[in-house]
């Protein structure tokens, strides 16, 4: 892969800060100097307290390349933890944190990637996937893509109002929701937890060769990732990434 | 240039850790988090095998029975995901690299990890060597759990995780460096986690 700027720590502003469920927020931070990204890498956050303390997280990046010196991160604030509860509770518009990245150059996609895009997001692991969604609307891109995203409840879907939206568009996106704990009145979209049944009717079938992207809870992306294979998906088109209840 | 120090940040920090256990930018955790780049492979144990290749007078293999019947060290080590979790005291039993390389001759200063589902990730030999590292096949007094990289995996607990290869099948020794999966994918070449050799301009 290409490597360009070393990965050095940057200061990040935060610029802008959006709740979007009862766990989640996006904070936007000002990084003037940074060097761009592709949708699906991460950066890592470093805090440091007076007395010199440091803690460092990493988090998915959530806005497009095409937004340029800016960074979205959605932050899931988890109750035990030392990182989120900053940034979500605490962090106030014009505060700064060191930032340094992009990172990783597996679970990545660009829109000269022509196959059939195929996106598996539990919970917060939304968060890659909509930068692939972003880059590629922001792109104009009309590859084939779907969208299987499986929340809790309809309060728990992060970015829906966007998603209508970017399915509205008519450009070969498809989106199918999930939710698994309760549903409103009139909910026509799924509300079991993803299984095999689910990833067929949403898959294209495997001869299409779909690219496959699956973010989420370690036990949601095993069970993902295994109905797939069984499906006779090719284990290599098959990209996870997984977190864990640690994390925080 | 000294850290920014973010406004309102204090921390959470563990009292009930010594922290000179811990490298740097790491934090202890308490359960094992799970992390891979596909899904997890599937392997009948009949059909396992474990090889050491490459520059060897003469390549060495073995089967999940002859495997098993090698002797076997308890190993209960601390080890440092570069996701900067880390976990301490993990009991393991394994077999020691050094055991496994009894069986061949070779002037190779470099070793490829191969794995089930394609991963790879190179070491070199004298990190593998002098009682640094195993092939793990029992975690906490039971068989390896798929997802945590059974029936076998690599343990190297001097460096980052990532190069505690899960599903590993074999080591193919080399007389050069050959970058694997996470080395040409942005992260360090070799993962010392008290350098804090996280990505590859560390």
């Amino acid at each position: 892969m290409n490597q360009p700027a070393p990965l050095t720590w940057r200061v990040a502003t935060v610029a802008e800060k959006r709740p979007e469920t009862s766990s989640a927020t996006t904070l936007v931070f000002d990084v003037p100097d940074w060097p761009g990204h592709l949708a699906g890498q991460h950066v890592d956050v470093r805090l440091t307290a007076e007395d010199g303390y440091q803690a460092q997280r990493s988090y998915s990046i959530a806005s497009s390349p095409e937004d340029r010196g800016r960074i979205a991160l959605t932050i899931e604030r988890l109750d035990d933890g030392e990182v989120s509860p900053y940034l979500v509770d605490e962090a106030r518009i014009g505060d700064q944190v060191e930032l340094r990245g992009p990172i990783g150059g597996y679970f990545v996609w660009d829109v000269d990637m022509a196959d059939p895009l195929l996106l598996v997001a539990g919970g917060s692991g939304i968060s890659p996937l909509m930068a692939m969604l972003r880059h590629r609307a922001a792109r104009s891109s009309m590859i084939p893509a779907r969208l299987l995203y499986s929340a809790r409840s309809y309060e728990d879907l992060i970015y829906r109002a966007e998603l209508d939206r970017l399915a509205a568009a008519g450009d070969g996106l498809e989106t199918f929701l999930t939710l698994t704990r309760s549903r409103p009145p009139s909910w026509t979209g799924f509300g079991r937890r993803v299984d095999r049944e689910m990833l067929a009717e949403v898959a294209w079938r495997p001869e299409r060769r779909q690219l496959a992207f699956i973010c989420g809870p370690t036990p949601f992306v095993e069970a993902a990732a295994g109905h797939l294979v069984e499906l006779g998906h090719e284990a290599a088109r098959v990209k996870t990434e997984r977190f864990g209840p640690t994390g925080g | 240039m000294s850290p920014l120090i973010s406004r309102g940040f204090g921390g959470r920090r563990r009292r009930d850790v010594d922290p000179s256990r811990i490298p740097p930018g790491q934090y202890v955790v308490d359960d094992f988090p799970v992390l891979s780049a596909g899904p997890t492979p599937t392997v009948d144990l009949a059909d396992w095998t474990f090889t050491i290749t490459g520059a060897v007078d003469e390549p060495a293999k073995w089967t999940w029975e002859e495997f098993l019947s090698l002797p076997s060290e308890e190993i209960t080590t601390d080890i440092h995901c570069v996701t900067k979790w880390s976990k301490l005291d993990t009991p393991w039993r394994g077999v020691s690299v050094d055991v496994l390389l009894e069986r061949v001759d070779t002037a190779a200063d470099f070793v490829l990890a191969v794995c089930d589902g394609g991963y790879t990730t190179n070491l070199p030999l004298a990190d593998v060597t002098d009682g640094q590292a195993w092939v793990a096949y029992e975690y906490d007094g039971q068989p390896l759990e798929p997802v945590h990289g059974g029936p076998a995996r690599l343990l190297v607990p001097h460096l980052y995780f990532w190069k505690s290869a899960k599903w590993v099948r074999g080591l193919q020794l080399l007389d050069h460096d050959e970058p694997g999966f996470w080395e040409t994918n942005g992260y360090h070449n070799r993962g010392d986690p008290w350098k804090e050799q996280r990505y590859w301009s560390d």
